[in-house]
């Protein structure tokens, strides 16, 4: 009798008791999609302020955007277009193979995922790595005999294109945990809340880069 | 124990489905924020993704002047709701969801048409 008035005078341990008496389990599936969305429109906004400021400046230099763009291989950044939509369409599989309690091939899809960050990851390393050899990097000797609209145009490249590869690092990263909790089945054919956000966000990084790829390789 | 939590889920579920029923008759059954989408259709929704990366890349390679720009943000456009739509499954999303990302389209919309406008008339 004394637990339940001390109970009755804190409003708070009321609800978590009766909660955990029911056996009850915590879970809000919907709640837990909106935040993800909440966190997916700090992410819009963050690049698209970026995406802004590019089209302010190519509006203003026109010209030396369309000089610099001109030594971008766009054969690696359609490649790379190609890995990101295959591994958004796998994350998209894995979600419905944990719907039909197929917890391998989730598993497998997951991989699959995880294999086609790391290539995207290594096509742009061979890429930077290129462009820092022809001395085009921040204060680099090639940039410092550029226009100002190159120069911009390669600042730009550098940040959004690191901002984003920094999002696919940290994609793999979350799809790395989620498997996990698939392996120690966290996460199940009725329970899979964590996996979809895990896609929702490596969609996003898709997206993104859907709008990268024109922008900085296909400019003529 | 581990039935009694079983139950728990089942019921959450349940009433889950049936509010949304109410909402959208064709998620009736289906487990909450759950709607079977069969493997076809990813691999039909890939493959027009793949195909319009073909067409930016080969448009790009037209000279259309400053067609070129804008058909590229066109297609881009379109890619990104086939992604959000079937792969971010914004189609069996709830209605406040969609309100709200149609809402930060609008801002982000708004943002580049000030700017713009400012940009054009200096």
């Amino acid at each position: 009798m004394t637990e339940h008035s001390e109970v009755l005078n804190q409003p708070e341990a009321e609800v978590q008791e009766h909660t955990h008496a029911e056996g009850h389990v915590h879970r809000d599936d919907e709640g837990s999609k909106m935040a993800m969305w909440l966190f997916l429109f700090t992410e819009l906004l963050l690049f698209g302020g970026l995406f802004l400021l590019y089209g302010a400046y190519r509006f203003e230099y026109a010209d030396g955007f369309k000089v610099a763009a001109a030594e971008m291989n766009s054969f690696i950044g359609a490649v790379n277009t190609i890995i990101l939509l295959t591994s958004s369409l796998s994350v998209a599989l894995s979600i419905a193979a944990m719907q039909r309690s197929h917890k391998k091939l989730a598993l497998g899809m997951l991989w699959f995922t995880i294999l086609c960050g790391i290539a995207f990851l290594i096509n742009k390393y061979f890429e930077w790595s290129h462009e820092i050899h022809n001395g085009v990097y921040p204060g680099g000797p090639a940039l410092e005999n550029m226009s100002n609209g190159e120069i911009l145009y390669f600042g730009l490249y550098y940040v959004m294109t690191g901002l984003h590869g920094l999002h696919v690092i940290i994609g793999l990263i979350f799809i790395g945990f989620i498997m996990v909790f698939i392996a120690r089945d966290k996460i199940t054919s009725t329970n899979f809340q964590k996996l979809e956000n895990a896609g929702l966000y490596w969609h996003l990084v898709d997206v993104i880069w859907i709008f990268l790829f024109p922008l900085f390789y296909l400019l003529h | 124990m581990s039935e009694q939590i079983h139950t728990g889920e089942m019921t959450a579920g349940q009433a889950h489905a049936a509010a949304h029923g109410e909402a959208e008759h064709s998620h009736a059954g289906a487990h909450a924020g759950g709607h079977m989408v069969g493997y076809g259709t990813y691999f039909m929704v890939w493959l027009g993704l793949v195909a319009l990366t073909a067409v930016t890349v080969t448009i790009a390679g037209i000279q259309l002047g400053s067609l070129t720009l804008l058909t590229a943000m066109l297609i881009a456009s379109v890619k990104t709701a086939l992604v959000g739509y079937h792969f971010m499954h914004i189609k069996y999303d709830n209605k406040i969801i969609k309100v709200f990302i149609l809402v930060c389209l609008v801002i982000f919309l708004t943002f580049w048409i000030l700017t713009f406008s400012d940009l054009s008339f200096r």
